[in-house]
């Protein structure tokens, strides 16, 4: 691995990024535009003061998700990844370049979900705004790691964006959103309690009511940390250079 | 320094149950334009993945300027051109070009270096996914220029261009050639095997004929290329052919590809004497 060759290819990222507004315009408004309406949904209620933080964690995750996966399958099927790995490119490189550049829009789009869900929605936050960036940048990071796992084990992109519901939506089902998970079945209490996004939507909830002291988070954010270092592995294994 | 660029032995390569490659033996010498020539699905990509180093072989060995195919250190002296365009369509083409000479190592000066050389200058600031096919595949092969490398492979690099544009391309192989570095160039058109220094015919997994091509055509009494080929098939099918394999069948060389899947069908086991249910 080579720091010039990992910030060579999350630049290439960036621009390619930049070279597509209409991406950029749904990146940055869509969390916002549907955490109004959720806020909008409970407006009778105060529902959207406990659902609402993890609205902010979901948002960066799917949505990493989905690009990443896509993106990546991309340079599979185009050849481009096949002429990286022809060069004196590092896997790692590739992956950390990938992670980084997803990693920084994460951190902007977080930002504008953030700001919209406190000064638009009346989303109040009592712990620090610092320590919810930290966890939604953890989230976003998940989602790219996730998406590159899930990119190995998909042929087409109709493959890929199925590969959504099946690492994304339990997760969701089982993270305390619909139910608190003391309140699940053993069983998928239990499962709920290892999923990463669990993790994240505690340690959500733990910001915006103050309720928990700083510990508290930065445990939940190692156990993110622990399931991000994990996925990329595992895809990193899935990058060969030799391919059949 | 040895004078030979690619040396391959035995090399076997197979796909689900069948090879594709069964015991391929090839010299590659240094400073040449050697031609791979031979019908779509006749094994070219395989093989050339296989020197590059991207391709999982299992058996023979493949030594690319003195070193085991697909080391670390061939990473900077090989450049490697797939069959399609491998850019990215959302870049420009000079961002495409400093992406991958930054992962080169090649210095930025390289991408005007390779701009002028393929005649992209003036396409420089446009995104990639407004080219044209032939211009997207000499981006591809400025790509693969960059840093210098001692050996170029290039996946049919002229399909799709018009006479002119691949007199122009063929112009620049030969003083790349003349520069030292060494090029393997697949085609199917028959007529681009006269201006390689050294031809590889290559049909079924297997090089027919390892020949330069005013032996070709002498041998042969042909009077083209294409003809020529056609004659050492035939030889070769008959089961007297210069590589001597012994095949029985009759196929035609284009019969292969008659499914339109361009690749050979499962059933075939190497170059063996029996083929099973070819028509």
């Amino acid at each position: 691995m080579n720091p010039m060759r990992t910030l060579a290819t999350t630049r290439r990222v960036l621009v390619q990024i930049r070279n597509d507004p209409r991406t950029i315009a749904l990146l940055l408004i869509v969390p916002s535009l549907l955490i109004g309406l959720v806020a909008w949904i409970f407006d009778e209620t105060d529902t959207f003061a406990t659902i609402g933080p993890a609205m902010l964690a979901l948002f960066p995750f799917i949505v990493m998700f989905l690009v990443t996966s896509i993106a990546t399958l991309r340079e599979r099927r185009s050849g481009t990844l096949e002429r990286l790995l022809s060069m004196p490119l590092g896997r790692g490189d590739f992956i950390l370049g990938y992670t980084l550049a997803f990693g920084l829009l994460a951190v902007v789009q977080t930002a504008v979900a953030v700001g919209y869900a406190t000064l638009v929605c009346g989303l109040e936050i009592e712990g620090s705004v610092g320590l919810l960036f930290v966890v939604a940048i953890a989230d976003a990071l998940l989602g790219t790691a996730l998406g590159l796992l899930a990119s190995a084990f998909a042929r087409t992109e109709f493959q890929v964006v199925q590969f959504m519901p099946v690492f994304v939506f339990p997760q969701i089902l089982l993270g305390g959103i619909f139910l608190p998970r003391d309140q699940l079945p053993d069983v998928l209490e239990t499962i709920g309690d290892w999923l990463p996004l669990s993790h994240a939507i505690d340690a959500l909830n733990a910001v915006s009511t103050g309720n928990e002291d700083d510990a508290y988070i930065w445990l939940r954010v190692l156990f993110i940390a622990c399931w991000i270092v994990g996925a990329i592995i595992v895809g990193s294994l899935t990058l060969r250079r030799r391919t059949p | 320094m040895t004078n030979t660029a690619v040396e391959v032995r035995g090399l076997r390569i197979r796909r689900g149950r069948s090879a594709v490659i069964d015991g391929l033996d090839l010299e590659v010498p240094r400073g040449a334009i050697v031609g791979l020539l031979g019908p779509s699905g006749s094994g070219k990509t395989t093989l050339m993945r296989a020197i590059v180093g991207v391709q999982i072989v299992s058996g023979g060995t493949v030594q690319v300027l003195g070193r085991p195919a697909g080391s670390a250190p061939l990473r900077h002296r090989v450049g490697y051109m797939t069959q399609q365009a491998s850019i990215y369509d959302d870049l420009s083409v000079r961002a495409n070009l400093r992406y991958f000479a930054r992962v080169q190592g090649a210095p930025q000066s390289d991408v005007d270096r390779v701009l002028e050389r393929t005649d992209l200058m003036g396409q420089a600031d446009q995104l990639a996914r407004t080219l044209s096919g032939g211009q997207a595949n000499r981006v591809s092969l400025a790509a693969a220029m960059l840093g210098n490398p001692e050996l170029l492979v290039l996946d049919e690099p002229t399909v799709g261009l018009d006479p002119v544009l691949r007199a122009d391309l063929w112009g620049l192989f030969r003083s790349l050639a003349d520069e030292g570095t060494t090029l393997l160039v697949s085609s199917h058109v028959m007529d681009e095997a006269t201006r390689c220094d050294r031809l590889l015919l290559m049909r079924e997994g297997a090089i027919i004929a390892d020949t330069t091509p005013r032996d070709l055509l002498s041998s042969t009494g042909a009077a083209s290329a294409e003809e020529a080929f056609l004659d050492i098939i035939e030889k070769d099918t008959a089961g007297e052919g210069p590589a001597g394999h012994g095949r029985r069948s009759r196929t035609h060389l284009l019969s292969q590809n008659a499914n339109g899947k361009g690749r050979p069908s499962h059933d075939r086991r190497g170059h063996g004497t029996k083929e099973g249910g070819r028509r």
